[in-house]
């Protein structure tokens, strides 16, 4: 009897740990799927001149009649310019923030709201700050609502609250006996603030740059709003222009196999694009992990 | 510099005032740069909290001619008719924004937690760490790629395989309904669900991975098996933090776009089964706003994306709040 129930618990816990392990597999299936079909469909037209040509013209394959396979560059310069613009305006906004929370949020309790409103920030769902900069620059001037600069604002929007919230748990990792090493030492305040705590936490900030780049590249929805839909290169800041997850829409949602094609090579682009930036960050946080294991 | 006192004679000369005007002129020219430095630092600080102050006050601004047209009844009225009948009302989307969405945390997180379980506690030690980065990678991909990944593999295998063999053996629920052609409200949470599951495991684990070892031993040392020490020690300590990541699912899916738009069949209306086209809050300000019949209809589209804002604003505050009393709960180590 005490022996049965005992072995009652055992097949439990046996079964529980089958089952987590299913629930991993069941997981990974969908996921390995979606970077398999990404991989093989779109590394099947991946080349140089996909690369810099422009998009090709709609067709669906009959007799006799070959489908131009074109390319995404207009898109790829797009994407590059749109997220560097939003880079340019959210970096310094978002890590000034962070700076004034760290080294004045004892003086000013009202700096500590920044964390908080930051925190509320990222939580806001990206067609939302689209619907909100398409409102706002609609008041400014409806002549730019569709065009580069809207668009970067509104990924400048989203990247704020990321680099904000990442700069500010970088800057608090800096020891306080740092600061009052260099206070003690008659260094002002801001350059104690700009040369020895924000050099000592730059890793940090610049994992929290990248990862916001890497999530903007693949913002679709505020674009749609902001920049909207165009195949062009870029013309200038008050000009649409194309950008890779537009293009994957676009030509995601129509009856022609060729386009079909060019999106399945444009999302490995996007996909490798976002690795690259995800890898590099990693690289960076090994860094921070083997400088702190080593001091 | 350049004093004259020599080091030496430190004991004799204890008391040297003539040190102390150096240090005055040392700290003059240092209160210009900190005067910019926080002058600046704190306009970047007080743009950011603007910036959330700026986003209500331009929504309500830019809606304010439905918002005083329909007032409250945009929340109770079914229908969304643009001009020139102009009438608009939010209920068939929120209803499927909702329902998406809890069908996706139903779906995805018994997997997500078993996930978290069996890379923290059953993985063999050299497997826990790529697969956990690969995980984090995954949460990475763009939301657009599994909207296109779902739209091209998955509703073509839930239209043929899938949704008949569900319609065959669980129709008499009435859930399976229609026809099932794979563009619909149950493929539109079976990507969310795909999409939140590498947030919701990277958070779990991470908080299932910090539950102090004494507390697993101890549970062991009284003869608890492995499930027993994971139901009774690791998802109490844990529940936290696993509550966060649930949240944090839960508020990515609710205002997902270009994933839902691809899958869902843009049809607004209340659904009456799982395989009905629908049409949650983000698919339709994505489908409708740049093709909007006129300033009414944009307006309620505005407005649509205030609702949108409210509902994921009371998630991130309800779970912030959790978060903060379980928290004190864990400090105040009530088991």
């Amino acid at each position: 009897m005490r022996f049965d129930r005992l072995g009652r618990r055992k097949l439990l816990s046996h079964l529980a740990t089958v089952l987590s392990g299913a629930a991993m597999i069941v997981v990974m299936i969908p996921l390995v799927l979606v970077l398999y079909e990404a991989f093989t469909l779109g590394g099947s037209v991946l080349s140089w001149s996909f690369l810099t040509s422009d998009p090709p013209t709609a067709c669906s394959p009959r007799a006799g009649v070959a489908c131009p396979v074109g390319g995404i560059g207009p898109a790829i310069e797009g994407t590059f310019i749109l997220i560097g613009l939003a880079g340019l305006l959210a970096v310094p906004v978002g890590i000034a923030a962070a700076m004034f929370s760290v080294e004045y949020g004892d003086k000013y309790p009202a700096a500590r709201l920044v964390g908080f409103v930051a925190d509320v920030l990222s939580g806001v769902p990206s067609i939302v700050v689209g619907v909100f900069v398409y409102s706002l620059v609609l008041l400014y001037d409806p002549a730019i609502v569709f065009s580069t600069i809207s668009g970067s604002l509104a990924l400048a929007m989203i990247m704020i609250p990321i680099v904000t919230r990442t700069s500010e748990a970088a800057l608090r990792t800096v020891p306080r006996s740092m600061r009052e090493a260099a206070l003690a030492l008659g260094i002002a305040r801001w350059k104690t603030a700009t040369r020895i705590v924000l050099v000592a936490a730059a890793p940090g900030i610049l994992t929290g740059v990248l990862l916001a780049l890497a999530r903007v590249a693949g913002e679709a929805a505020p674009l749609l709003l902001t920049d909207g839909g165009s195949f062009r290169g870029f013309a200038g800041f008050d000009q649409q222009v194309a950008a890779l997850p537009i293009l994957i829409f676009t030509f995601a949602d129509s009856p022609y196999q060729n386009w079909i094609a060019v999106a399945w090579g444009a999302a490995l682009v996007l996909i490798l694009l976002v690795l690259a930036l995800s890898i590099a960050m990693r690289l960076v946080l090994d860094r921070i992990a083997r400088r702190m294991g080593s001091v | 510099m350049g004093s004259p006192a020599n080091p030496t004679e430190s004991p004799a000369a204890g008391n040297a005032p003539p040190e102390v005007p150096p240090a005055q002129r040392v700290n003059r020219a240092p209160v210009l740069g900190d005067y910019f430095f926080s002058t600046l630092t704190g306009i970047a600080a007080a743009a950011v909290v603007g910036l959330s102050l700026l986003l209500v006050a331009v929504l309500v601004y830019s809606s304010r001619s439905t918002l005083s047209l329909f007032g409250p009844s945009f929340l109770w009225t079914t229908v969304w008719r643009p001009a020139p009948a102009n009438v608009f009302g939010i209920v068939p989307a929120a209803e499927d924004t909702l329902l998406t969405s809890a069908l996706a945390l139903l779906i995805g997180i018994p997997l997500s937690l078993g996930s978290a379980i069996f890379l923290t506690q059953h993985a063999p030690t050299w497997l826990r760490a790529p697969i956990g980065q690969v995980i984090e990678l995954l949460a990475a991909i763009p939301s657009i790629v599994f909207g296109f990944w779902g739209l091209i593999v998955l509703v073509p295998f839930e239209r043929y395989r899938v949704e008949p063999a569900l319609q065959g053996t669980l129709g008499w629920t009435g859930l399976f309904n229609g026809t099932p052609i794979g563009i619909d409200i149950l493929t539109a949470s079976l990507v969310l669900s795909i999409m939140t599951v590498p947030t919701i495991t990277a958070i779990s684990r991470d908080a299932i991975a910090a539950v102090p070892r004494s507390q697993k031993e101890a549970a062991l040392s009284l003869g608890a098996t492995d499930w027993e020490v994971t139901r009774t020690v690791v998802l109490p300590y844990s529940q936290g933090g696993i509550a966060a990541g649930i949240a944090l699912g839960l508020g990515r899916a609710l205002g997902e776009t270009m994933a839902v738009l691809l899958v869902i069949g843009n049809r607004f209306a209340i659904p009456s089964s799982l395989f009905s086209q629908g049409e949650t809050i983000a698919s339709l300000i994505a489908n409708d706003f740049t093709e909007a019949s006129g300033p009414l209809e944009l307006s309620a589209l505005i407005e649509a994306g205030l609702v949108l804002l409210l509902i994921t604003l009371a998630i991130n505050l309800a779970a912030r709040a959790y978060l903060a009393r379980s928290q004190v709960h864990e400090g105040g180590f009530e088991g």
